[in-house]
């Protein structure tokens, strides 16, 4: 059995005023919520809504276990401009189940519905056979949370979830719906406008007199440095970024989740900041007298140790969420608004200025420190996982979608693929979670159909999830699937090589042959393991039909550098060992790139 | 951080009072209460009940913070999708009362003296027993603990306070009906 047809046709009859049943009413609402495709797995308190599907046009991916479910809906937000991921799984362990891709979505601020079915509403608190209380579970890790119990709460607790997740600082909703609810009828209303949240403020109007104070800080600065964040790719203020920076002549540092909301080949960008950050920007911020913090909430991964971060900066923090305020970083001026809105205003006010001096600084500090240059090595028979990446990025001409998982070759992907647009790079930022790549890819994948979708993901976390190879298969959902493989759990073998004395406890894996678990999935595998096999896997996978995976066997022991250790001074960075023999370090730094 | 240093952030911190409208719909106490634990944000008293708007409930949130914890408590309410208006009133002038039922050890021989140390603090007599009296007060924290203090010596077998309810004296903080519609400009924003 493969996948489904697409579905072209998204209208349905108008039926509003008339009795239907309560799954039926989730469908036209979600139909109405311009819904498009559903991520799920079925099971007893979610059926009657399954029974109800094959009448709405909405595709449905069966995925292999619901956590697959919650990660595809959140790639599929990620991917796609605004438009809200939605998965569905049954009561207790279904439900379960979702919980880390709500909590992933959550810290990432990802719009996304989960709808789950409860047993029927008067087994509730009973301990029936699948029940979870699963509000209760998600109360911290949502936005908002919803138990319908009738049918006719099922249209307007849609309505709410989807206007909460979309609005302000997106999120994710669940809504839980009791099997009777499903089963009993009610007459469907549906006036789009008609929310009626009288506590919910999404919006928030910036204060002129924040905006004033932030543009006596500008115009005073003399080291100023732009760190972008999430909140760019949210709102879609790449482009009034880029004028705002073009203007004023300041550097932008981006954060994991930025990368891409500033184009990584301007030449005003500096790279990433933070514990993997590029050293050159770490310095460059402890050095600046202004940051302008733009939808970024100075997570410890960004900061190292508060204490010493960026002590002589003044910091103007631009934020749409008033409660990331004055949280890890005290700052100096708070505009509490939409960023691409504040930076358009900002912009206007502000004259031409160029920053020579700093921008010598900088190109110093660069020269100076670690600048990785892989292009122009020799091949010497090993393969490295920045070579992978670095060639990836060569041969898709760094215009892929990719989803990567999580560690170190999360790490060396913000490090060596350069994007240059928003939502281009999908990862799990806030959460870390092991797992994200292969199905955020496959939810990637039903939101940007024309992209070359990327996974890259390391041997330990591709195994968490794996299982979805299959839903690859039955649902022609076709990625690419590069499997950074070095036989260990590569960051924290690294953190026990520096912090634990080098003691490898349980970090050592063992994986099953990829080639053929791929080809035991009905797809293609494909094996390398030299640098000049790259470029021709690349392309042998760009010009297979299906999913291809590729088990890229690199380098063992390598590691992730500069590093900031957990909670130290952005300054105290490990630096990559001096080379000794072309043959031992072959990834030397120099000022070339 | 080294003890003193503890010291210092732990000096910064005072009592707060919020006054926080919800809506009154199932649930909305556990989303507060989680709010304060998973923030790591303390709770001195935490007092809840219906107003005369219908639809509308209201807490009284003391709490033990520094001004910046604050703000962020009072940001962090306002991200509950079901919390009306949340007001500091710390530093407004204001009505605090705490209410307390005290169960007091007094035969015949000490009811005279305890009826007179009732008639000092205001407290009345609720219930009277053979062996006890059960008293109710209302006031600040401070009087109900004096009370209890000089009870003490009588022996108290029960007592249970609400912790504290509070509002602003005079008329400038709440003219306007707390439950208003507010409806968005527009639900669908096209992508």
């Amino acid at each position: 059995m493969t996948a489904a047809e697409p579905i072209t046709d998204h209208s349905i009859p108008d039926r509003r005023g008339q009795t239907l049943t309560g799954a039926e009413i989730l469908w036209e609402s979600l139909v109405r919520e311009r819904v498009r495709v559903v991520f799920g797995y079925p099971g007893g308190a979610i059926m009657p809504a399954y029974d109800a599907l094959p009448k709405y046009p909405i595709r449905h991916v069966l995925t292999r276990h619901e956590q697959g479910a919650s990660h595809m809906a959140d790639g599929y937000a990620r991917a796609s401009n605004g438009d809200v991921g939605v998965a569905l799984a049954t009561s207790g362990p279904g439900a379960t189940n979702l919980v880390t891709g709500i909590a992933t979505a959550m810290l990432d601020s990802i719009p996304t519905v989960f709808i789950t079915g409860q047993v029927p509403s008067p087994l509730i608190g009973s301990d029936a056979f699948q029940e979870t209380d699963i509000t209760g579970v998600t109360l911290p890790i949502t936005k908002h949370n919803y138990l319908v119990t009738t049918p006719d709460g099922i249209a307007p607790a849609i309505k709410e979830a989807f206007y909460i997740a979309r609005s302000g600082r997106p999120g994710p909703v669940v809504i839980d719906i009791t099997k009777d609810a499903q089963q009993k009828s009610a007459v469907f209303e549906w006036d789009e406008e008609d929310v009626e949240l009288p506590g919910y403020r999404p919006d928030h109007s910036p204060m002129p007199s924040d905006i004033e104070h932030a543009l006596k800080l500008i115009r005073e600065a003399e080291r100023p440095v732009v760190l972008a964040g999430n909140g760019i790719v949210k709102s879609n203020a790449t482009g009034a970024l880029l004028s705002f920076v073009t203007r004023t002549d300041i550097p932008v540092a981006c954060t994991l989740l930025g990368l891409g909301g500033f184009p990584a080949t301007h030449p005003q960008n500096m790279g990433m900041m933070g514990m993997h950050g590029e050293a050159w920007v770490n310095t460059a911020i402890q050095e600046a007298d202004l940051l302008i913090a733009l939808g970024m909430r100075f997570d410890d991964r960004v900061t190292g140790n508060l204490n010493s971060y960026a002590k002589n900066a003044k910091k103007i923090h631009v934020e749409l969420d008033p409660a990331e305020v004055n949280k890890n970083v005290k700052v100096d001026v708070a505009i509490i608004g939409d960023v691409r809105d504040v930076l358009t205003r900002l912009h206007q006010e502000l004259d031409e200025h160029s920053r020579v001096h700093w921008q010598d600084r900088i190109r110093a500090l660069r020269g100076d420190a670690a600048v990785r240059d892989i292009k122009n090595l020799p091949d010497n028979g090993h393969l490295y996982a920045a070579h992978v990446i670095h060639d990836l990025y060569r041969l898709t001409e760094g215009r892929a979608l990719v989803v990567t998982d999580v560690g170190q070759h999360q790490m060396w992907e913000a490090q060596y693929y350069k994007h240059d647009h928003a939502r281009k790079l999908l990862t799990s930022g806030g959460l870390g979670t092991m797992g994200f790549a292969l199905p955020a890819a496959i939810g990637a994948r039903f939101a940007c159909p024309e992209d070359d979708v990327w996974v890259i993901a390391g041997d330990g976390g591709f195994q968490m999830t794996a299982c979805e190879l299959t839903t690859c298969f039955q649902e022609s959902a076709k990625v690419n699937i590069a499997i950074i493989n070095n036989g260990y759990l590569g960051m924290v073998r690294q953190w026990q090589q520096f912090f634990y004395g080098g003691r490898y406890v349980a970090t050592p894996m063992v994986s099953p042959d990829f080639v053929k678990l791929a080809e035991a999935h009905g797809l293609t595998g494909l094996r390398v393991d030299k640098r000049e096999d790259v470029g021709p896997a690349v392309r042998q996978a760009q010009a297979t039909k299906g999913t291809v995976v590729i088990d890229f066997r690199v380098e063992q022991e390598d590691s992730v550098y500069p590093m900031v250790p957990a909670g130290a001074d952005l300054a105290d960075m490990i630096r990559r060992p001096a080379t000794k023999g072309e043959s031992h370090n072959p990834i030397f730094e120099t000022a070339e790139d | 951080m080294d003890k003193n240093e503890e010291a210092a952030v732990e000096s910064q911190k005072t009592e707060r009072t919020y006054v926080c409208h919800v809506e009154d719909k199932p649930g909305v106490l556990n989303r507060v209460a989680s709010l304060f634990r998973r923030r790591s944000f303390n709770i001195v008293s935490l007092n809840v009940g219906r107003t005369h708007e219908e639809g509308v409930s209201r807490m009284t949130i003391v709490t033990h913070a520094d001004t910046d914890t604050a703000k962020r408590i009072e940001a962090n309410l306002y991200k509950l999708v079901n919390v009306l208006r949340v007001d500091e009133i710390t530093d407004m002038p204001r009505v605090v009362r705490n209410l307390a039922l005290i169960k007091v050890m007094a035969g015949p021989d000490e009811r005279a003296q305890v009826l007179q140390i009732c008639e000092v603090f205001r407290a009345r007599v609720v219930d009277v027993a053979p062996k006890c009296l059960m008293l109710e007060i209302s006031g600040t924290q401070e009087k109900i603990e004096g009370l209890i203090s000089v009870l003490e010596p009588f022996g108290i077998s029960e007592s249970v306070q609400t912790g504290a309810i509070a509002m602003t004296r005079g008329t400038e903080a709440s003219e306007k009906p707390i439950l208003r519609s507010v409806r968005p400009k527009k639900n669908f924003e096209a992508a």
